[in-house]
């Protein structure tokens, strides 16, 4: 039927600008030719030559490193405060920490790495902590911003609980502590999952935050790529994205896959109890 | 006074809330009184390069403030022009993400249950992948030799190629794209709620599906439009790294003039102001963001990334 096409044309022409500019990508890693977007036949040198690119590689680490770091401790931060947020009701300061758990999700980035790194030159004058930027600071401004969008997803999983399994617990005896480690966390178990892989990729990306925040010798990912592309395209970076993407599209489609069959078998009880 | 489901003890509500309020005030909120604190300092050639806030004089402890930083950015029109600039391309790139997004939200929100996680997946998906690889992408596409002028010569639309890269055109391109996903997800959210029986109710009275639109649809999500144009108006204001990239030497954007005074002058107390103006700019629309996003349209959106839930059902 006529509506239907022009109903669904808008999904395909948006599902093209997001997609066409990938394939361009991955279709040009495979170039013989060092210029990017002249083709010059068939070559996977590229990627061998990535393989040997030692800058790349140490950034990847220290970014799989920190990525790891980072969105562990955010997920505990975001689960902390995204149980403070949904459930402790009123409280003073309650505006104070709305606020510092929003703003984060839009703040320019250049605003807060500048804001960070003046913090840690302070601090550093101040108790003489931190002495060298790196690593550590790297991580410390990645579980910030991350903890924000960590904190986000886990409130609106507790928000949307159905409370009546932890009131049976309670009246039952259990203790709060009790009652969270043994009901209210397995329940809540896939938004701590989705909120540690956004973490995670919202880490592995970041460059603005860690360009102000990095010291010597901290070089992430991003950093070495961003220094890189400034100067022009280049085929081996082509490469780069072509196995980033495979990654993401591998990863999720298994989590796709896993979430398929697992929500098929758990789901059935549940809602055919509340239905 | 506690919601159900929850009966900890109020102390150990404290102790649970403290860790993240402590963390983020530490790092997130104390950071700013720093920044306003170094914006009135002046620049020195030392190691940290700014004048201290206070100073200790023979006769006493002095404070050293001052507003030079601001005076500069107020007289130096480059500032003004860049801060107007930066409004200018925000605000463009936002209501082009809308024009595009909202057919694309409207598109996911009406297609069967079956397929509608399916495509909101597709439409997140290259966000997980590289927010630089992506505008890198269209640094290969736009260039003079690049795909799309090769293209349109190929194909005879153009005789010579069109200067496209390093250009406001790419910088455009390249917010749309990379935001696009910030634009449809609260909008789908909004989108998936809508309740049918008042668009069947509407039909039923006479109303065409044009009006329909006007008068139903769209007031009803106009919280996921504000939702959406806030979420990619405030951070593209402050965008550094797509003016850097495909922009030319004369885009000027806020984000790249802090980065440079920051990296390439190394002059931290003109860097602060210039960040403290750009905060106060952004103050109202962060304002209204976060009073947009209380009934939770940004927690749908960040829980839609996941593909789990759909409004709708």
């Amino acid at each position: 039927m006529m509506r239907r096409w022009v109903g669904r044309l808008p999904l395909l022409a948006g599902l093209a600008f997001l997609y066409l500019p990938m394939l361009v990508l991955v279709v040009y890693s495979f170039n013989e030719s060092r210029l990017v977007t002249v083709w010059a036949g068939f070559s996977t040198k590229w990627y061998g030559e990535l393989l040997r690119d030692r800058q790349i590689l140490d950034g990847i680490w220290l970014s799989l490193r920190v990525a790891v770091l980072a969105a562990t401790a955010a997920t505990v931060l975001g689960t902390l405060a995204g149980l403070t947020l949904a459930r402790f009701g009123a409280f003073r300061g309650r505006s104070v920490f709305g606020v510092m758990i929003a703003a984060p999700l839009v703040m320019p980035e250049v605003i807060t790495g500048l804001s960070l790194l003046l913090l840690f030159v302070a601090m550093g004058q101040l108790f003489g902590w931190p002495a060298q930027r790196g690593t550590l600071t790297i991580w410390i401004a990645h579980v910030t911003f991350c903890t924000a969008y960590a904190t986000v997803v886990i409130a609106a999983r507790l928000g949307e609980l159905d409370t009546a399994i932890e009131e049976a617990a309670m009246d039952l005896g259990a203790t709060p502590a009790r009652v969270f480690f043994a009901i209210t966390l397995p329940v809540i178990a896939p938004a701590l999952i989705s909120a540690w892989l956004l973490a995670f990729t919202l880490s592995l990306d970041d460059l603005v935050i860690t360009s102000f925040v990095t010291g010597p010798g901290a070089s992430t990912l991003p950093i070495v790529v961003f220094s890189s592309v400034r100067l022009g395209v280049s085929p081996k970076i082509n490469a780069l994205a072509t196995l980033m993407i495979l990654a993401v599209f591998a990863g999720t489609l298994a989590a796709w896959w896993w979430a398929g069959r697992f929500g098929r078998g758990s789901r059935g009880r549940p809602r055919g109890s509340v239905e | 006074m506690a919601v159900p489901g929850n009966r900890f003890s109020p102390t150990a509500q404290r102790v649970i809330g403290a860790l993240p309020f402590l963390w983020l005030g530490l790092f997130f909120l104390l950071p700013f009184a720093i920044v306003l604190k170094i914006s009135m300092a002046d620049a020195l050639i030392a190691v940290p390069p700014y004048t201290e806030f206070l100073a200790r004089t023979a006769d006493g402890i002095k404070l050293q403030a001052t507003l030079d930083n601001y005076q500069f950015l107020y007289t130096d029109e480059l500032y003004a022009l860049a801060f107007l600039n930066s409004l200018k391309v925000a605000a463009v790139s936002t209501l082009l993400c809308l024009l595009i997004g909202y057919p694309l939200a409207w598109g996911v929100a009406r297609a069967e249950a079956r397929t509608r996680n399916l495509l909101l997946l597709l439409i997140v998906l290259p966000s997980w992948t590289s927010f630089l690889i992506r505008v890198y992408a269209w640094m290969g596409i736009l260039g003079n030799n690049g795909v799309l002028n090769q293209l349109l010569l190929g194909l005879g639309i153009v005789d010579s190629p069109l200067t496209l890269l390093r250009t406001d055109i790419a910088v455009y391109i390249g917010i749309v794209y990379t935001y696009l996903p910030f634009m449809v997800l609260p909008l789908y959210a909004n989108l998936a709620k809508l309740d049918q029986r008042l668009l069947e109710a509407a039909a039923d009275l006479g109303a065409n599906p044009w009006r329909c639109f006007w008068l139903v649809t769209l007031p009803l999500s106009r919280i996921g439009i504000l939702a959406g144009c806030l979420l990619v108006f405030i951070p593209a204001t402050g965008e550094f790294v797509i003016p850097e990239l495909l922009g030319g030497a004369d885009t000027l954007m806020i984000g790249k003039l802090l980065w440079q005074e920051f990296f390439n002058n190394r002059d931290w107390p003109l860097a602060s102001a210039v960040a403290i103006v750009l905060l106060a700019l952004l103050l109202a629309p962060i304002a209204v963001y976060y009073r947009a996003q209380a009934p939770g349209s940004a927690a749908v959106a960040v829980t839609a990334m996941r593909g789990r839930r759909d409004g709708g059902a």
